[in-house]
């Protein structure tokens, strides 16, 4: 019992994403973007800076609004739940730019992913830990004072806490050295293994992201223009398809 | 002999001892002058004393507000009144317990604060649910509705109780005082240091040590992160606001100890707190305890020099003085973490 | 094109303004002095003296608007300014009073001669000419906020941090003016009045024509903040209010825009506490009282900040409720309702009356091109910090 709470369990959980629609102001981020997520699979999501790929993830978890469409997740419509509601039901989120808690402890940090869980889960799994062991190492430090590496790695373990059925990354490799971009895909790979959790990578790192994803959609304005899956997967036209 | 008595009166013996043969005159100046500096000794130790116990009362008021504002960010002009609140509720429960139940009236300020906790606090949620939270964002507008409560909430204990003094009583074992060396300290001002601490403490504790504290932190540091994270913000933010109410209700069970108890007493606290806090350095705790007691003691050495109002004057003076020099105040957070 | 509407249709609102009030500052004192008494038309002294404060307090209202409407700094001290000023007239007026004094003192002020001083302090000399007192007027509060301003924003003091400390620095005052030895009559403050220029303090004409004064004051402030806000200076503060970094890093000297406006605007109050000490014939240091700078705030709020109109008339119509109330069987709730005018106004109406008239009015008159510039830009403000939650 004691040994599955320190686990990194998931769920079957599939995300399906219709026809979603986001606006800021007068100026339209999202048109029509559908996409799937299965468990054991990882979704990349491709494209230019400015495409809309954050906007995406960000409509994912709540913090930017819809006008129309429907976010289903775990066989439930959450279009309407708040951000920290859809947390709950298990979206753990790796945000561009990290956003570690600069103030709180690398241990406090991790600690904040205890919301979503029952009182006798409240504990950091141990592969948070083998897979980043530098964590471990830094538990007293205060977040702000890692480096990016660190940080990014935390803010992958801090989602981890969480026991996430689904897991948003973006840009996980943006900015950090090759031997911890590296670890962070060795970990992604461990994850999508487990065969419970889906994950969404959103990346611009190509190379990063053939390496590991199942199926990719390649964005450009605001809309997905192609895609494919691994079986047929050309890194080629998919890096045609972003220079266009 | 005399020199040993080292006090006032001995002081006054040795002057006026008029002729004397000249050893005596000797030995008596040098008694003078030993007697003359430990005299300034002890009234040294009376001042910081005093600071101290000004110190305590500053921190007591301004710790509610190091939450509101230091933590939350929330500029909350009626913390004074939710002080006001805080005394009041120690006068209710004293007067039923004066009426009903006598024999209990020693034990009557360990009812009133939690009682005060639960009144301010639950007033400080009532409020943030009601006003501040559509005001996030927005520091100015958020300084002058809650100044508009004040005004509220003070004509509303203005017309529930009168407009003039109440009288709360000291329970036996704060009333009195004992003597240390030549100084006299009161039994209400040493516990109101000793509470003052207190509640630093648990505070301090709360923060750090429990999952409730957690989330305040983080919250304060990423609001929309810490929803991704599955964090309640707007449950986080109404229990914060009340938890920075709910201890200047406390407050305010102390200062009715010492302080008359009218619809006024929080403006009287209002500018002081702000003062330490902002000294201190928002957004940390230890600033505001090492800011209070800064400001009681400097206070109390400058009020024999000064005089008791022109100290005040040159205590305002200088912190906004030092306000120019270190916008961020005394102990302003460093560190990579910051400019992150 | 589209700023050529927007200039035009404010230059009719602002000469409607200032036609207004110069009707005002006119026909009040000639229906006070000409009209027999009874007259249904006939102004009442009192009325004069009334409306005079309220003109008073409107020139306070635009000088806390100059600098928290169109520059982003709220000062919850301007009532020390104003507080300043009237000392500064008082000071004159005390002097005038001479030997007439129940003591019958020819120099000293009837409360030096209760103190035993045998002699006048150095800061009262000069105060028995009219135009030096004038010039203390304005010169004592620019100096104040000069150096106030020149500390605080070279080390960029700013939002609530600027408020707390202009709010420290008049309560410091307020503690100040109540010694006696401060030497400015301590708690009863400067009173019973005779003369100004001769004429008597009480005398109707005297009355009216101060209300003239007043109403004359008020324009003149008026067209000067006109004349700033709509020039390119207006447009930097603008800037400095909406973006304070960003503006400074275009490399405008953000410190010293704001350090003249914050002076021109404490001279403006000083003006405004000038008028209003002969027309209530009392200065005492409850002026300083840090509540007061905050009500005048609120008169701003009211108004709509950022429209100069606006502010006046938030504080004729803010005190006109004052007086209205607090006469009544309704005194007792009337901090009640001011309470509640802080909350609502802050929560329902951000933009005040003026403000929300504006954008309600522009887009129907011209096609919805000439929206509220500063409106428009507090609004994005508002969606971004809601956009941050």
């Amino acid at each position: 019992m004691s040994g599955w709470s320190k686990c990194i369990w998931g769920a079957r959980a599939m995300l399906k994403i219709d026809n979603i629609n986001l606006y800021y102001g007068a100026a339209q981020a999202l048109r029509g973007v559908s996409l799937t997520a299965e468990p054991g699979k990882v979704t990349c999501v491709l494209g230019r800076n400015g495409v809309g790929k954050t906007s995406l993830l960000r409509a994912m978890v709540g913090q930017y609004p819809i006008a129309s469409g429907a976010i289903n997740f775990d066989g439930k419509d959450i279009t309407a739940l708040k951000p920290y509601e859809r947390a709950r039901r298990g979206i753990g989120f790796v945000p561009q730019g990290r956003e570690i808690f600069p103030l709180l402890t690398v241990e406090e940090n991790l600690k904040t992913g205890f919301g979503p869980l029952k009182r006798e889960d409240r504990n950091i799994p141990n592969d948070v830990f083998s897979l980043f062991p530098v964590l471990e190492t830094m538990l007293g430090r205060r977040g702000g004072d890692l480096s990016g590496g660190q940080q990014q790695q935390l803010a992958i373990g801090r989602a981890l806490v969480m026991r996430p059925k689904l897991l948003l990354l973006d840009e996980p490799t943006e900015g950090i050295q090759p031997s911890i971009i590296k670890d962070i895909g060795r970990a992604i790979s461990y994850l999508r293994n487990l065969g419970n959790i889906a994950i969404v990578l959103v990346e611009q790192y190509l190379d990063f992201a053939c390496e590991l994803g199942d199926s990719f959609a390649v964005m450009d304005r605001g809309a997905v223009k192609y895609a494919c899956d691994r079986a047929n997967l050309d890194p080629a036209e998919i890096s045609r398809q972003m220079a266009l | 002999m005399v020199k040993a008595r080292g006090d006032q009166e001995a002081l006054a013996l040795l002057t006026g001892l008029g002729d004397q043969p000249p050893l005596v005159t000797k030995a008596a100046a040098s008694a003078v002058s030993s007697i003359q500096s430990n005299l300034a000794m002890w009234s040294m130790v009376q001042n910081a004393w005093y600071g101290l116990s000004l110190g305590s009362v500053l921190l007591l008021a301004a710790i509610g507000l190091a939450i509101t504002f230091g933590v939350m960010g929330v500029i909350n002009m009626a913390h004074g009144e939710m002080v006001m609140l805080g005394a009041y509720t120690t006068f209710v429960v004293q007067e039923v317990i004066r009426t009903r139940y006598p024999a209990l009236f020693d034990y009557s300020l360990l009812i009133a604060v939690p009682l005060a906790f639960l009144v301010a606090g639950f007033i400080g949620v009532l409020i943030e649910r009601t006003i501040i939270r559509f005001l996030y964002g927005r520091p100015l507008e958020t300084l002058l509705a809650t100044w508009g409560l004040s005004l509220v909430l003070q004509q509303a204990v203005r017309t529930a109780f009168g407009p003039t003094n109440r009288e709360v009583g000291n329970p036996s074992w704060m009333s009195g005082a004992f003597e240390l060396g030549q100084i006299t300290i009161t039994y209400n001002r040493l516990w109101i240091l000793c509470f003052t601490l207190a509640v630093f403490a648990i505070l301090l504790a709360m923060l750090r040590y429990t999952a409730l504290g957690l989330e305040m932190r983080a919250v304060t540091q990423n609001r929309r992160m810490a929803a991704s994270m599955g964090i309640a913000t707007s449950r986080v933010d109404a229990l914060t606001f009340g938890l920075g109410s709910g201890i200047a209700g406390i407050a305010g069970v102390a200062l009715s100890q010492i302080d008359n108890v009218s619809p006024n007493l929080g403006q009287s606290y209002i500018i002081d707190s702000f003062m330490v806090v902002v000294f201190g350095g928002v957004g940390n705790l230890w600033g505001t305890l090492v800011g209070a007691f800064t400001l009681g003691i400097a206070n109390k050495f400058l009020e024999p020099v000064a005089g008791a109002v022109l100290g005040k004057i040159a205590i305002l003076v200088l912190i906004i003085l030092f306000i120019q020099k270190r916008p961020r105040g005394l102990f302003a957070l460093k560190g990579r973490a910051v400019e992150a | 094109m589209t700023p050529h509407i927007l200039t035009r249709s404010l230059d009719r609102a602002a000469t409607a303004f200032v036609l207004l009030v110069a009707a005002v500052g006119v026909l009040i004192p000639l229906s006070n002095l000409l009209l027999p008494q009874g007259s249904m038309f006939q102004v009442p002294t009192y009325l004069v003296a009334l409306w005079g404060k309220y003109v008073c307090y409107a020139i306070l209202a635009l000088s806390i608007d100059l600098i928290w409407g169109y520059c982003g700094i709220l000062s919850l001290g301007h009532g020390a300014f104003f507080a300043l000023g009237g000392y500064a007239m008082g000071m004159y007026l005390m002097r005038q009073i001479g030997s007439r004094g129940v003591y019958g003192n020819p120099i000293l002020p009837d409360f030096m001669v209760f103190l035993n001083w045998d002699k006048l302090p150095w800061y009262w000399y000069g105060f028995d000419k009219f135009a030096f007192a004038a010039l203390m007027v304005l010169v004592v509060p620019g100096l104040l906020a000069f150096c106030f301003g020149w500390l605080a924003f070279r080390s960029r003091v700013t939002g609530v941090y600027l408020s707390i400390i202009t709010q420290a620095m008049t309560y410091a005052l307020l503690l100040a003016f109540f010694r006696n030895d401060f030497g400015f009559g301590g708690n009863n403050g400067l009173t019973d009045f005779k003369d100004i220029l001769g004429f008597n303090v009480q005398a109707e004409g005297t009355r009216a024509a101060l209300f003239l004064l007043s109403c004359l004051a008020l324009i003149i402030a008026f067209l000067i903040c006109r004349a700033i806000v709509s020039s390119k200076l207006g447009k930097v503060l603008i800037a400095v209010r909406d973006a304070e970094s960003r503006t400074r890093f275009l490399g405008y000297r953000v410190e010293s825009y704001k350090l003249f406006v914050f002076t021109l605007s404490a001279c403006m109050a000083g003006v405004a506490g000038a008028l209003y000490v002969p027309q209530v014939g009392i200065i005492n240091p409850s002026e300083f009282a840090p509540a007061n700078s905050i009500e005048a705030v609120i008169w701003v709020a009211v108004g709509g900040r950022g429209t100069l109109i606006g502010a006046a008339l938030g504080a004729v119509v803010v005190n006109y409720a004052k007086t209205f109330f607090t006469s009544g069987p309704l005194a007792p709730y009337w901090l009640f309702m001011l309470g509640a005018l802080f909350i609502l106004v802050t929560l329902l109406l951000p933009k005040g009356i003026v403000g929300t008239f504006n954008s309600w009015w522009e887009p129907r008159r011209s096609t919805g091109i000439a929206a509220d510039e500063a409106s428009a830009a507090r609004e994005d403000g508002i969606s971004a910090a809601k956009m941050a939650e």
